[in-house]
């Protein structure tokens, strides 16, 4: 299983697209199925390279959208205008189509379900990804662990998977999200409508924060702010994981 | 699926890699339009009330200082170069401002074969003094007719074209003389001793 | 002063560092030569955009680990930075 020790490199494997879905103008799904993909835990990436027909590669890294239990593998990929390997996977890319994956990994940022005490998930941008992963495997599962999702985004035109997580919160069995918009709020908002800061996270940490596990995901300076701020309100430290994304947010 | 030959994923492209004046560009090179930023570190953010630039000798004697206001009342220069990165871009015609090492080093005995050049932080490199003479090496403080900004080395950086460019070493704080070359912060972990990218001198063993 | 804001974490080293150890590290404790600070794999500063990937304290600033690419396939690896790895069963 992916969190056992493997005594050999961690090869290259092909994964080969199913079904590409739009998220947003600016992100999209490829759903994936992977040769003798050994499984993964919540929260874990991939590195993905993608070979041009002259040989020349390019790798980046991925968070896994997808519950360890889905048959098929997701990926959520934001496109940056400047980038070299978001735009094909966002615009090119099609059902039929493969590339090389490496993974899981990332033991670090991983949700453990046998914790039972609840736990926040801030996101800013496309570093909901990973945790969203947690979220569908806590729904599939069942598990009743309370789970806080923080989401933070510019509109929301912005927010990948709207339904999905509405859907997850109005079940009422302990999954809750929070959204806060930093540009353009939808009509008639009521709810947040700045960035992430002290205040915010403090209306949304648990009351039993020191043993809260906190996992923070999203551009650089926003998971900085984030991880730091939680620290200061009492988050054990050691229990506040952090996945940075680079200065602008998501792989290029 | 094959060991030498990775599947190729159809319809990707990559960087745009213009090759259009190829007779220019330094074997395994592709020409950008833009100034890509490499760093090894946190970009330094270094007032230059408290920057020097210095020259040690073999012994680490100090046989030049120079303040910010000293070290710009010397005369620059500015030049025409084309820089190439060992990450394979580069890029042509750039119009840079900097102080050539032959004004830094009138009056100092040149009689040491090496040089490492250091930095703000932990970054060295290593080249031969016969390398940063002749007028083939500046102290840059500008490009393009502009300051040269932090993210990119300023206030100031080696400038030295004729060298793959991890050898222009960023945040440059000055350089020691030595009687044996010393691999730096690239050189000691497989990257070449001299990188001259027309020899393709990229890798040790290159 | 200094600024992170152009940094990855030990995360985006996880697939990398599976190819130079023998479990995947990013969990695992890592303590700095420099400053003793002993934090996970996963929080360690990191920078890719260089001629090679730079892993650095985040409280020293000390480089735990540097990895190097060539082009014959080679890796090259220093560990100096690194006082010590707890390997967790």
């Amino acid at each position: 299983m992916a969190g056992t020790a493997v005594l050999r490199r961690l090869n290259w494997r092909l994964g080969t697209i199913r079904e590409v879905v739009v998220e947003t103008d600016r992100a999209a799904t490829l759903h994936l199925d992977v040769d003798d993909w050994p499984g993964h835990l919540p929260g874990m990436h991939v590195d993905v390279r993608l070979t041009a027909e002259d040989g020349y590669q390019a790798e980046r890294s991925y968070s896994i959208a997808s519950a360890p239990d889905d048959r098929l593998l997701a990926l959520t990929v934001e496109r940056f205008d400047d980038g070299e390997v978001s735009p094909w996977m966002t615009e090119v890319a099609q059902a039929g189509d493969s590339f090389e994956l490496r993974g899981p990994v990332g033991g670090y940022f991983v949700w453990d379900d046998a914790d039972r005490a609840p736990v926040l998930l801030v996101g800013g941008g496309s570093g909901v990804v990973p945790l969203m992963s947690m979220a569908r495997h806590r729904t599939r599962r069942s598990i009743p662990t309370r789970m806080r999702l923080l989401y933070s985004a510019r509109s929301q035109d912005d927010i990948l998977y709207r339904a999905e997580l509405d859907k997850m919160a109005a079940a009422g069995d302990g999954f809750e999200v929070v959204y806060t918009f930093t540009r353009a709020p939808p009509p008639s908002w009521t709810g947040y409508h700045r960035r992430v800061d002290g205040q915010m996270l403090a209306d949304v940490s648990f009351g039993e924060r020191m043993n809260s596990p906190a996992f923070v995901c999203g551009p650089t300076p926003f998971v900085e702010a984030v991880a730091q701020s939680l620290v200061l309100l009492g988050h054990a430290p050691g229990r506040v994981k952090t996945e940075r994304f680079g200065p602008t947010g998501g792989s290029s | 699926m094959s060991e030498n030959q990775p599947p190729v994923s159809r319809g990707f492209l990559g960087r745009a890699r213009d090759r259009s004046v190829a007779e220019r560009l330094p074997p395994g090179q592709y020409l950008v339009h833009d100034f890509p930023v490499l760093s090894a570190g946190p970009t330094p953010h270094i007032p230059t009330e408290r920057w020097d630039f210095r020259v040690l000798g073999v012994t680490g004697d100090t046989l030049g200082r120079w303040t910010w206001d000293q070290f710009r009342a010397l005369p620059d220069e500015t030049v025409t170069v084309d820089i190439h990165c060992v990450t394979k871009w580069s890029k042509l015609d750039m119009v840079w401002r900097g102080v050539s090492l032959d004004v830094l080093f009138d009056g100092i005995k040149l009689d040491a074969a090496y040089a490492l050049v250091f930095s703000e932080g932990d970054y060295t490199t290593n080249v031969p003094v016969a390398d940063l003479t002749g007028g083939k090496a500046w102290i840059a403080t500008g490009y393009d007719g502009h300051d040269l900004e932090p993210e990119h080395g300023g206030p100031a950086r080696m400038l030295v074209p004729h060298l793959y460019f991890w050898k222009s070493a960023k945040w440059v704080r000055g350089l020691q003389f030595l009687e044996h070359d010393e691999p730096g912060f690239w050189e000691r972990l497989g990257y070449n001793n001299y990188g001259d990218p027309w020899r393709e001198q990229r890798y040790s063993g290159d | 002063m200094t600024t992170y804001d152009q940094a990855l974490d030990g995360n985006v080293l996880a697939g990398i560092l599976r190819g130079v150890f023998s479990f995947e590290p990013t969990a695992s404790m890592a303590m700095c030569a420099g400053c003793g600070t002993r934090v996970p794999v996963g929080a360690w500063m990191v920078f890719v955009n260089a001629p090679g990937m730079v892993a650095r304290c985040g409280t020293c600033d000390r480089v735990q680990l540097r990895i190097v690419h060539n082009d014959k396939g080679s890796m090259w690896v220093d560990l100096s930075g690194i006082a010590s790895i707890e390997i967790a069963p």
